[in-house]
């Protein structure tokens, strides 16, 4: 056992560490983002610097490690993009623009799309030139995303989307998205469902801002009247979206983002910094107990993310057991941000940046961090995944799976 | 990044397996269980045939100078088939002590004969319920001699020697000591505890002969360094018992029918497995990184131990209580398996210290590196 690169891995690293002391700014603070440090006109002034930085990486060729050559790439095993990830998160880089459209567009669109697409789209994706985004849930379709209404009707060489999707990060500065809609309501629900990818400048889209409870907005909602797709740009079979669906969310777990929060340290720090009524936090028993807990978790997710690495290296590959990082690292993030506040006792609610420790981050965390366990998969969802998937059981018993999707039942909400 | 076993530490587990499938049966661990023997003897001979009691010993004492990475190995074989053998007392215990703070003569003494399994070892600490401290201790050593009484002793009953934690060298201080168990002034009885399947005694010491193991006066800091090794091998038969228990519950979820259904698809039961998986996982990433630190004899041993102890202790609790729940009214009853993860779940989650305190020594030690 040893904690070493191998001679090429180590290679690498330096390389891109190089790279990114050249090219890119150094964070001034654990929890500084880009978009903290740009945060003009909401996020477009970010967006344009975000590009550029972009460009510079792809030219690099830093942008799609593991992509074919052909396409920019470097054809290097996974093991590399954690390698420069870890590097990069030591600096000030664009989170959140490019991600969506690399991770889970593009190679949706190298298994599915035509030649002469990949060639249009992918160089542009890669430099940042045009970015994408995901219309996959809808207000009636989260964690069972095949029950989604949107509806696809084929006109002449076209297609008529009407309906609306949400949690759509970026949709507000992506210039095209992928998109999974009902083709056929008669058929069963898995069935029915029809890919595409089109313009986000196509008449009849709708963008508009959801506003979290923590005030920030990362999420859209995208209202679809009588909008129009050429039938060119389908992709997979009519009636098989579903399929394609599924290539797109398998690369879900490789793209989702890093965004820090107070962890183990921070509380760590803070309990050894507050007072309480008998003494340092630090000393008190109960608090004790509770840092330990936060501790052995915070490290089992760190060192088994190194188990994931081991196997990355050697070339083989990390199964599902990847789940369990999110799974236990985004309730810990709320436990975290709770108990932090409760050592601060009456105090514990003042959001006064110039006042909360840490500029307020644990108050902060206590209103992002409940989104942690929903998105990309709630913790529900995720213990489902690791029972059937790693641990072999049954899947639930289905109501809706055979009948026509148009006489499945529905709820009020 | 190399965080995993070798191949050849992979094709030891999987040689271990095999050997422990046949030799430590469900139906030999439960003759220990119902009181045939102490231990299994047979088992244990079978274990110094294929050199495993010399696994991390020096070859200059005749182990086979593998190192603890295979120990852990074969802790982890060893927790999963609940082996009823004193291999954690002697080796973990008795075995490291010597070679933490025994002198030449002292491991050349003792050392051999543990790998021939010519002697078994324990380590005599607790005194009655309730955490030992310096405070507390009434074993004491005078002129040679110990006195007191230590209860409960792993192994202590079928023991040829002990490592004795004894109060010496003024307030507050103690010794460890070597003592011949089969010496004048020692009377040892068998205790009942919660695992019949691993066997404890009350020793009473009159006045027999102990000699100094280490230095005078260092008997706590010893303690404590041999207890964090031992954490770390402890923790690999914790994980071994908690997979093992995750996999018999996952096994009878699946072949369980209720309400027309396989249970295994209930989202109760399903979540739940998810649960005790994690648990495992999360024990399992900390234990190798105990295991590493064990291996190199790193400065992080003392906060990887901690760690990897508590992690272990709690999986494997959780494992073996949420296995006996999803096996219904089987699950307690004497003929499933079951109880036996359950009783030794608690065992080995107590016998080198509680969780409770281990975490509170884990932030110590976090907050001595962050000083």
């Amino acid at each position: 056992m040893d904690f070493n690169d191998t001679q090429e891995e180590a290679e690498f690293r330096q390389e891109a560490r190089q790279w990114l002391g050249k090219h890119a700014e150094p964070k001034s603070g654990a929890f500084e983002t880009w978009q903290s440090r740009y945060p003009a006109r909401e996020g477009w002034d970010g967006l344009e610097r975000a590009k550029a930085f972009q460009a510079r990486k792809a030219d690099a060729g830093f942008a799609a490690l593991h992509w074919p050559a052909e396409w920019g790439g470097r054809a290097l095993p996974p093991i590399y993009q954690v390698i420069y990830a870890q590097e990069e998160t030591k600096f000030l880089v664009p989170r959140g623009y490019f991600e969506i459209g690399l991770g889970m567009c593009m190679p949706t669109l190298f298994a599915y799309g035509t030649e002469s697409q990949k060639r249009r789209y992918a160089p542009a994706a890669l430099r940042g030139d045009e970015v994408w985004c995901q219309l996959f849930s809808e207000p009636g379709a989260g964690s069972d995303l095949a029950g989604l209404r949107t509806r696809a009707q084929r006109d002449g060489d076209d297609w008529v989307i009407n309906g609306q999707k949400i949690w759509t990060s970026g949709a507000h500065w992506a210039d095209w998205a992928i998109l999974v809609a009902r083709s056929d309501p008669k058929a069963a629900k898995h069935k029915g469902l029809t890919f595409f990818f089109h313009s986000m400048k196509s008449p009849g889209i709708e963008t508009r801002r959801i506003k979290q409870i923590s005030g920030a907005s990362h999420f859209n909602e995208v209202y679809f009247t009588d909008v129009r797709i050429p039938d060119s740009q389908r992709l997979g079979a009519v009636g098989a979206g579903w399929g394609v669906a599924i290539t797109t969310l398998m690369n879900e777990r490789l793209t989702s983002g890093d965004l820090r929060g107070p962890d183990f340290e921070e509380i760590f720090g803070l309990a050894r910094s507050t007072m309480l009524e008998d003494g340092p936090a630090i000393a008190n028993a109960a608090v004790r107990d509770r840092l330990a807990d936060l501790y052995v978790k915070t490290q089992g997710v760190r060192l088994t993310r190194f188990r994931t690495m081991t196997a990355l290296s050697r070339g083989e590959t990390p199964g599902p057991e990847n789940s369990i990082g999110k799974l236990v690292n985004a309730p810990k993030a709320q436990e975290i941000a709770s108990f932090a506040m409760d050592l601060l006792d009456m105090g514990g609610i003042v959001m006064d940046k110039d006042v909360a420790p840490l500029r307020a981050a644990f108050q902060e965390s206590l209103l992002t961090s409940p989104g942690g366990r929903i998105a990309a998969g709630t913790d529900e969802i995720l213990r489902n995944i690791i029972a059937e998937r790693v641990l072999g059981l049954p899947q639930d018993v289905r109501v809706d799976r055979d009948l026509p999707f148009d006489q499945l039942p529905t709820g009020t909400r | 990044m190399n965080f995993d076993f070798s191949a050849d530490q992979k094709s030891l587990r999987e040689q271990a397996r095999k050997f422990l499938g046949e030799q430590a049966s469900s139906a030999r661990v439960r003759r220990i269980l119902e009181g045939a023997a102490p231990y299994d003897a047979e088992l244990w001979r079978g274990m110094g045939e294929m050199g495993w009691l010399g696994t991390a010993i020096p070859e200059p004492y005749g182990g086979a100078g593998f190192g603890h990475l295979e120990l852990c190995v074969l802790a982890e074989e060893m927790g999963r088939s609940l082996a009823p053998t004193p291999f954690s007392s002697t080796i973990y215990l008795a075995g490291e002590a010597l070679l933490l703070a025994g002198s030449d003569a002292q491991k050349k003494r003792w050392l051999p004969r543990i790998t021939q399994g010519a002697a078994i070892g324990c380590f005599a600490m607790a005194e009655g319920p309730q955490v030992a401290t310096p405070g507390n201790l009434t074993a004491r050593v005078e002129g040679g001699h110990l006195t007191g009484t230590k209860m409960p002793v792993l192994d202590g009953d079928v023991a040829d020697f002990a490592v004795v934690l004894a109060a010496d060298g003024g307030a507050g201080r103690a010794g460890l000591f070597l003592v011949d168990l089969n010496a004048p002034g020692v009377t040892r009885t068998t205790v009942a505890t919660v695992d019949p399947t691993r066997s404890h005694a009350r020793i009473v010491f009159e006045r027999a002969a102990a000699e100094p193991l280490g230095a005078t006066g260092q008997g706590w800091p010893l303690a404590e360094r041999l207890l964090d090794r031992a954490a770390v091998l402890v923790a690999f038969e914790q994980l071994g018992g908690a997979q093992a228990s995750l996999e018999m519950a996952r096994e009878y979820a699946l072949g369980r029918f209720a309400f027309g259904r396989q249970i295994a698809s209930f989202q109760a039961i399903k979540h739940k497995l998810a649960d005790m998986y994690v648990a495992v996982e999360l024990a399992r990433s900390n234990g190798y990184y105990g295991a590493w630190a064990l291996s190199t004899d790193a400065p992080e041993l003392p906060v990887a131990a901690a760690a990897a102890r508590v992690a272990a202790c709690e999986a494997y609790y959780q494992a073996a209580k949420e296995n006996i729940q999803i096996h219904g009214g089987m699950g307690f009853t004497w003929e499933f398996d079951c109880h036996l993860h359950y009783r030794r779940a608690k065992l080995t989650g107590l016998m080198l210290g509680s969780a409770r305190r281990w975490k509170d020594l884990l932030v110590a030690r976090l907050e001595a590196g962050a000083a």
